[in-house]
Order: structure tokens, then sequence, then C-alpha cells
């Protein structure tokens, strides 16, 4: 039996720059996340509901409390871009069970053999996350005017409150996908991303300013990238509405906020897999 | 095995630098300890260009571990190996470039059809639009899931879904194809459908296959070549039939298997193999 050396021609690969393969592999990536979410969207509607919760039955009864001192805004127009960010919050915290769940099947081994750059697989999922983000933002809109909340409808704001939810989504999406990689199993991870969420939504000013919080809480909240979100869609969002921080520094930690945490997240990616 | 013969093979534009005299993969002294426990010691494989090479072994005898540090999933704790052409330690992207992998789990997404599992793979890889719809077109008529390639994968047997993961694994036209276990959990009849896709990637792509297995049969009907191993160790190595007569007469590979594994089919394999294998069984299943 003779056999024929394998032909250096087979080995498919393209020679286009860096850039070019990693915008791809980052793009099917985010495509199959998407497919399979709109193949089975029950999850994205049941997201729905919670924010729903939020401002029509705790913001109801808390723009009856007056001594949260809103400047001019209303309570439940103050707490809106708050919930909007808490459900971008609890919708992408729970991300990396999935990545858990794809190690324990050995899709992410298939993942890793390939040699796709792992950040494309960070990003593409963080863009998939953006997405549903994104979609809770709508949903939100779609209450704040059932609720007669009064919000800014020009091009730009919304625009900009679309680009924050993608951001944050990312953000705490790359977070869980982290924790992921640190702990492995499922069952950890459900037991730390609950402990991770209400710390993180309660120190921030999602629904009340940091300027009511003890000194210790305010630094903590200060640290806490959801305060940064909350903060650029309340300038964006409602009319009146005012960013305590200024825009450009909200998207500024937002920003690198998400490309420190994908930077970790794709170092301990390859650790999945051992 | 014939592979001596094309030693000499030209490389025209020096892309795969050959791994020694003609291996495919060739390992130096690997080794992978996990705390006190030393999984694969000191092994030193050498896989011809062409061939289909089986690592077989009891549970815990370091098959998959080697294996995972083959495909670059698991750096050794010292040692290296050279795969396709390359080395797994100084340029491990290389290598993934080179080798298809189909794990002992299962890697297709059952969430997705046939068809984008492949298209995914494709993209992963870098084969460009029309080259990737032309490889998905063969690569579903080579395993035979043409027919039901627009259905989700969770539709599908566990044969099929093997197969599947053979097609993922060949879009990209590896030199080195390495499969881990990849009949177990199958009936017999998925089971030789598999087998005769392996011998005709060999055949017609020239893969270099390496899969681990604990089925004698599977050992027998496929592979030219074998690698006993027994505490992350090589116990035997070479041809099943001289396997065969250096046991006995009469010997199968079976009684091969018994003389240089010992008792180590009872206690081998830790809580975690077993969980992980009987999972993939009645996923498969």
């Amino acid at each position: 039996m003779t056999y024929a050396r394998p032909d250096a021609q087979q080995v498919a690969w393209g020679d286009s720059p860096f850039v070019l393969d990693f915008v791809e592999q980052t793009y099917a990536v985010m495509r199959i996340e998407l497919k399979k979410m709109f193949r089975d969207p029950t999850e994205l509607l049941s997201r729905a509901v919670q924010p729903i919760l939020w401002l029509v039955i705790f913001g109801q009864v808390f723009s009856r409390v007056r001594g949260i001192p809103t400047g001019n805004l209303s309570y439940l127009a103050f707490m809106t871009p708050g919930i909007l960010a808490q459900s971008v919050l609890f919708v992408a915290i729970f991300y990396g069970i999935a990545v858990i769940w794809e190690r324990d099947l050995g899709i992410v081994q298939k993942l890793l053999v390939s040699p796709a750059y792992r950040a494309a697989f960070v990003y593409g999922k963080a863009a998939s996350a953006g997405f549903r983000g994104m979609v809770q933002t709508v949903i939100i809109y779609g209450v704040a005017v059932a609720l007669r909340i009064e919000l800014q409808w020009n091009l730009w704001s919304i625009l900009g409150v679309l680009l924050a939810a993608l951001l944050g989504s990312a953000i705490f999406a790359t977070f869980s996908f982290i924790i992921a990689c640190l702990v492995k199993s499922r069952e950890r991870f459900m037991g730390i991303g609950q402990l991770m969420t209400m710390p993180l939504f309660f120190a921030s000013n999602a629904i009340y300013p940091l300027a009511l919080m003890p000194g210790w809480l305010k630094v903590v909240a200060l640290l806490n990238p959801l305060t940064y979100l909350v903060d650029a869609l309340r300038g964006l969002m409602v009319q009146n509405g005012q960013s305590v921080h200024s825009l450009p520094v909200d998207f500024a930690v937002i920003t690198v906020s998400f490309v420190v945490l994908a930077a970790i997240a794709a170092r301990l990616f390859p650790g999945l897999a051992q | 095995m014939g592979a001596s013969k094309n030693a000499a093979a030209a490389d025209p534009d020096g892309t795969l630098p050959p791994a020694g005299p003609s291996l495919a993969i060739q390992t130096f002294d690997l080794t992978r300890r996990f705390a006190e426990l030393t999984a694969v010691d000191r092994l030193n494989l050498q896989v011809p260009h062409g061939s289909i090479f089986g690592l077989l072994g009891p549970n815990g005898a370091g098959k998959s571990t080697t294996i995972k540090m083959l495909t670059t999933l698991l750096d050794p704790s010292s040692g290296t190996a050279s795969v396709a052409g390359f080395d797994i330690l100084k340029s491990p992207a290389q290598v993934r470039r080179r080798i298809g992998y189909v794990s002992q789990l299962v890697s297709a997404d059952g969430a997705l059809t046939g068809y984008e599992n492949l298209d995914f793979s494709g993209r992963l890889y870098g084969i460009r639009r029309a080259e990737r719809k032309r490889r998905i077109a063969e690569a579903l008529e080579f395993v035979g899931l043409t027919q039901p390639a627009h259905k989700l994968v969770k539709t599908y047997s566990g044969g099929m879904i093997r197969r599947l993961e053979i097609a993922q694994a060949m879009l990209h036209r590896p030199a080195v194809l390495i499969l881990d276990e990849p009949t177990i959990g199958l009936d017999p009849v998925a089971r030789r459908a598999v087998w005769e896709r392996l011998l005709e990637l060999r055949q017609t792509y020239q893969m270099t296959v390496l899969i681990s297995t604990h089925g004698m049969d599977e050992a027998d009907e496929l592979c030219d070549e074998l690698a006993i191993l027994h505490l992350g160790k090589i116990a035997t190595v070479g041809d099943p039939e001289k396997l065969k007569a250096t046991v006995g007469p009469d010997a199968t590979l079976d009684d091969v298997f018994a003389h240089y594994s010992g008792g180590a089919i009872q206690e081998g394999g830790t809580y975690r193999d077993v969980r992980q294998t009987r999972r993939t069984a009645s996923r498969m299943g």
C-alpha cells in the first residue's frame, strides 16, 4: 500500500488578515446563537415579565413615596432606565450556564480544537446577548409608553439607548462567561449567579440615586459598571433625564469594562475543555 | 506500513514540514500529571501517514488524556508532540488547522440542523462561501445525511450524529483525523457505518486516522496498527496480527488486551470517566 502525503492545498484556511477572520468568526458564533434564540423564543418573551412587574407594581407604589430625591423626574421616570439596566443584567448574567452546558455536551471542545480565535467566541456570545438586551429595550419602551412616562423620542437618544443596552448585556454576559470558566459546573454556577445579581443591582443607582447611599456603598456602586449603564440610560431615555457622570464617561467606562472582561474570558476559555 | 515509501514525498510549498520521516503524529516523552496521578507517562508514539492507528486500553489508561494533548486541548506537563508537521506547544494554531477532531462527547449542536452545524464549522475554519457550500454538500453525501440535512440534530439517531460529526471534522480536509471512542454507545450497524466512513476517508482523502477505543472488534477491523496503553505507558505496539501472534497461536485481541493490561480492566477508570461514558452512551443510544 502506498499513501500519498496530504496535499498542503487541502488545508482550507483563508489568508485574509486578522481583523477579517476575527469578524467572520465572531459573526458565525453570533449567527448560530441568534438562530437558536429565534427557534425557541419562549425565553425571550418570558423575560419580559419581570421588568413589567417592577415597573407596574414596585414603581407604582414607590412613586407615592416622596422621600427619594429624583430631581425634576417623577420616580417612575427615574426608575425606568434602572429597570431596563436591571433586566439587561438579569438576562445576561445567566449566559454562562449555556457555556457550561455546551462544555458538558462537548461543543466547547469542538470549538477549541478549531483554529478560530478564542476571543471570537467571547465576542460572538456577547453580541448575541447584546441582541437580547436590545429586545428587552423594545419591551421596556412599550411598557413605559403604556405607563405614560415621558420618553425622549429623538433618533440619537434611541440609538444611544440601544448601544448602551448592547454593551451592558455584553459586559454581564462576559462576566457570566468568566464565572462559568472558573466554576465549570452548573450547580455551582447557579449558586454564584443568584449570589451576584442582587448585590450588583442594589449596589447601583438603578432604583435610588447615589446621593442617598452611605459612603461605603457609594464606593461599591462607583466600581459597579451597572451604575454607569444606568447613568447613561437615564441621560438618554427619559425627558429631562440627566446623567450624573456625563455620557462620554459612562460610555468609556462601559466599553473599557467590556474589553477587559472579554480579554479575561478569552484567556480562561481554553481551560474549560480540561 | 507502506507509509515509509513516501518518506521522500515532496512538499512543494513547504507548508507542511515533515514530522520525522513521514510520521503524521510523533510524541516525545509526552507526559501529563494530575496532582499525584500520572495519566500519561513519557509516551513515545509514532503514527505513520495514511494509517489508521488505534489507541487501545482500559478506562484510565491515558487514551483520552493523550488525545486531549494531541488536539491542543490540554498542555502536557512535560515532553511534546508533533502533529501534522507542527509542534503542539510551539505552534498549536498550525496544528489546529490541520486536524479534525471527534470527541467522545456529542459535539454536534442539537438545536441546529445538520446543515447549520456544518456551515458553522466551515465558517470557523475560514472556508469561503462557495467552497463551503460545495464541501458541505460533499460531506453530507459522504456520510449519507443529505436527506435529513435540514432537520434538527436532536431528532437524529446516535449513528447519524456520529456521522454528522465526522462530516464536521472532515470539512476542512485535515491531514490528521482524531476520534475519541467514535463508536461508543452505537449499535452494531451504526458502528459498521462509522468504520466504513473512516476507511473511505483514508482512501479518498489520504487522511491519517487516530482513534481511541476499547472495542477489540473495532481495533481488529479498522486499525493498521495498535498501541495498547496501560497506566499511561505503551504496553505494546504493532499491527493486530503480530500482536496476536506474540501472545499465542489462537489468540484473539481480547487475549492480547488482557495479557498486556492485566487486571486493570476492573480497577481502571475514575468515577468521572464512568459517569461521562455512561452519559454519552445513553445520549447516543
